[in-house]
C-alpha cells in the first residue's frame, strides 16, 4: 500500500470509529431514557438477571476462589522473602476488592452473558423479530434492550462481589489450610488493610461502571448487527473483544484519576 | 375475474372484489394507499427507479414480482420499516408516510396488521402470549377480555390448542397463521402480508389462501400481499401489482396477464415442460 493509501485508510478507519462511537451514544442514552419510561418492566427485567447474573454464579465463584489461591500461593511466595506472611489476608483481599474482582468479573461476564446477549438480540434483527416489535409500535429498545442492559447494570456488581468472596475464601484455604497459615491473622490482616468507604465502595462503583460498559455494548452489538448468520456471530465475538479491552482501559482511568 | 376464481373453485365466500364485479359495480375503487415515484438503491443497485401505483380499499391487491424484484422492500416502505430516496406514499387518513415524524409513524402502525415472511413471532413467548403482546401493550382491556379476543382471532385464523407451544414448535402452516392472528389482534384496517404461500406445501397454500380471502371477508381490511407464487395471485387476487425492472405495472390481474406487456406474460406463463419422465417411453 502507498503512503497516502495508508494515511488515507487511517482517515477512513478513524471516522468510521468516531461515527460508531457517536451511534454508540446515541443508542446508550435512547436506552437509558427507555428504561427511564413507564410501563415498568419488571418481570423482563427479572428474568433478564436470572439469565444474565444467575446463570453466571457458577463460573464467577469457581473462577473467585481458583484466583484467591493464586494470589495466596504467590503472595506467600513473595511476602515470606521479607518475612511479611502476616499480611497474606491483607495483599488477597485488597488485590481482590480493588483490581481483581471487578475487572475480572467483568472479562467473565462479557464473554458468558454479554455474548449471549449481542448474539440473541442479533438473532431477534435476522428473524424480524424487532421489525415485528415495531409494527406493533412496541419500541425494542423498551421492550428488549433496556431490561437486558439494566440486568447486566444490576448483575455486575453483585456478582463481582461474590467473586471477592470466593477469591478470599481461597485465599484462606491455601494460605491457612495448606500452607499452615494462622487463621486469625490472615482476618484481622484483612479486617486492619480494608476501608469501606475507598476499597469496597471503590470496587462497587468499578463493577457498576463495568456493568454499564459490557450492558450498553453488548446490546448495542446485537442491536445493529448486519442481518446474517455471519453478523450473529460478528456481534457476539465483537462484544466480547470490545467489552473486554474496554474494561481494562476505563479501570486504568478509574484507578489513575479517583485513586481507587 | 370471475373466470380467475371459477379456475379454483373454494368453499369459503368470494372476496369484495369479485362481489363488486358480480354486482357490475366498477373495478375501480378509491385508493387507500397510493405511491408516487418510489426511487431505491441498496448497494449500488437500483431497486425502484420510478414506482407508483395504487392499493384500493377493502381489496386483495397482491405484488408481484421476481426473486430480488422489490416486492418486500415495497412491504416494507409501506410499513414504514424503511424509507425510500424518493418519492411518496399517502395514506388515506394518515397522510404521507415518508416525512412523517416517529410519533406519527407509530399511530399509524396501529391501523397496520404486518404478518412477516417468517412469522417474526417472538420465540421467547408462547403462541398466546405473541398474539395478547400487541393489547397487553396498548389497551387497558382486563386479562379476561384479552383472552377473549385471542380465542377470536384463533377461530379467525383456525388455529386450536397451541396456546402454550413456542412458536418453535409450530409447523410452517401454523406459524404464518398465528402470525397472522397477531396481525389481527388490533383489528387493522390495512393488512400487510409478505410471502405467505412460501415454503408451504400446495394444500397448505390452499388453506392460507382461504384463510386470506375469509379474513378479507370477516374484516374488510386493505390487503396488500406480496407473492410469486402465479397460481395463488390469480385465485385471490383483486388488484396486481407487477414490479419489473424497477418499475410498477399494475391492474385487474386477468387484463394484465392477458394485456400486452411480454414481461407479465412471460411471469404468469405456465411451464410447458412435460414432468421429467412423462412420454419418455
Amino acid at each position: 500500500m502507498s503512503p497516502t493509501g495508508a494515511v488515507s485508510a487511517l482517515g477512513a478507519w478513524t471516522l468510521g470509529a468516531v461515527r460508531d462511537l457517536g451511534r454508540f451514544s446515541v443508542f446508550s442514552a435512547a436506552v437509558a431514557n427507555a428504561g427511564r419510561r413507564p410501563p415498568l418492566r419488571l418481570r423482563r427485567l427479572v428474568d433478564e438477571i436470572y439469565d444474565t447474573g444467575v446463570l453466571s454464579l457458577l463460573i464467577v465463584c469457581v473462577s473467585g476462589f481458583a484466583v484467591g489461591m493464586v494470589l495466596a500461593l504467590q503472595g506467600h511466595n513473595t511476602l515470606s522473602r521479607f518475612g511479611a506472611d502476616a499480611q497474606l489476608g491483607a495483599v488477597v483481599g485488597l488485590a481482590l476488592i480493588r483490581e481483581l474482582g471487578p475487572v475480572l468479573t467483568s472479562l467473565l461476564v462479557a464473554g458468558r452473558a454479554g455474548s449471549a446477549m449481542a448474539a440473541e438480540i442479533a438473532t431477534m434483527v435476522v428473524t424480524e423479530q424487532l421489525d415485528g416489535l415495531r409494527m406493533m409500535s412496541v419500541d425494542p429498545l423498551d421492550f428488549v434492550v433496556a431490561p437486558k442492559a439494566f440486568a447486566m447494570i444490576l448483575s455486575m456488581p453483585l456478582l463481582s462481589t461474590l467473586f471477592v468472596l470466593f477469591g478470599i475464601f481461597g485465599g484462606y484455604a491455601i494460605g491457612v489450610v495448606v500452607l499452615g497459615g494462622d487463621g486469625g491473622t490472615y482476618m484481622s490482616s484483612l479486617e486492619d488493610a480494608v476501608e469501606f468507604s475507598e476499597d469496597v465502595l471503590g470496587g462497587l462503583v468499578k463493577g457498576t461502571v463495568f456493568g454499564v460498559l459490557v450492558g450498553f455494548v453488548a446490546t448495542y452489538r446485537g442491536f445493529t448487527a448486519t442481518p446474517t448468520s455471519a453478523g450473529v456471530s460478528a456481534a457476539a465475538t465483537s462484544t466480547v473483544v470490545i467489552a473486554s479491552v474496554a474494561t481494562l482501559i476505563v479501570d486504568y482511568f478509574i484507578t489513575a484519576l479517583w485513586g481507587v | 375475474m370471475e373466470s380467475e376464481r371459477q379456475q379454483a373453485p373454494r368453499e369459503c365466500s368470494p372476496a369484495p372484489g369479485q362481489r363488486a364485479r358480480e354486482a357490475g359495480e366498477p373495478a375501480a375503487s378509491p385508493a387507500q394507499i397510493e405511491a408516487r415515484g418510489l426511487a431505491y438503491a441498496r448497494g449500488g443497485r437500483a431497486i425502484f427507479r420510478d414506482v407508483s401505483c395504487r392499493f384500493p380499499r377493502g381489496r386483495i391487491s397482491v405484488v408481484a414480482a421476481a426473486s430480488g424484484g422489490g416486492k418486500t422492500t415495497l412491504l416494507r416502505m409501506i410499513a414504514c420499516l424503511i424509507r425510500p430516496d424518493r418519492g411518496e406514499i399517502h395514506v388515506d387518513g394518515a397522510g404521507e408516510l415518508v416525512r412523517m415524524s416517529d410519533a406519527e409513524v407509530r399511530a399509524f402502525r396501529r391501523r397496520v396488521g404486518m404478518l412477516f415472511q417468517f412469522g417474526a413471532l417472538l420465540d421467547t413467548l408462547s403462541v398466546y402470549e405473541n398474539v395478547a403482546l400487541p393489547l397487553r401493550e396498548h389497551s387497558r382491556l382486563s386479562e379476561v377480555e384479552i383472552a377473549a379476543e385471542v380465542r377470536r382471532v384463533f377461530e379467525a385464523v383456525g388455529l386450536e390448542g397451541v396456546d402454550d407451544l413456542l412458536p418453535g414448535e409450530l409447523s410452517g402452516g401454523m406459524v404464518k397463521r398465528a402470525g397472522l392472528a397477531r396481525a389481527l389482534i388490533e383489528r387493522p384496517d390495512i393488512l400487510l402480508c409478505d410471502e405467505p404461500f412460501s415454503g408451504l406445501d400446495p394444500p397448505t397454500v390452499r388453506r392460507v389462501e382461504d384463510l386470506l380471502l375469509r379474513v378479507n371477508e370477516r374484516v374488510g381490511a386493505t390487503m396488500i400481499i406480496t407473492s410469486h407464487h402465479t397460481e395463488s395471485t390469480l385465485r385471490i387476487a383483486d388488484h396486481l401489482v407487477m414490479l419489473l425492472e424497477g418499475e410498477a405495472v399494475e391492474g385487474a390481474p386477468l387484463e394484465l396477464v392477458h394485456g400486452g406487456d411480454e414481461r407479465v406474460v412471460d411471469f404468469f406463463r405456465e411451464p410447458e415442460a412435460a414432468p421429467r419422465g412423462v412420454g419418455a417411453r
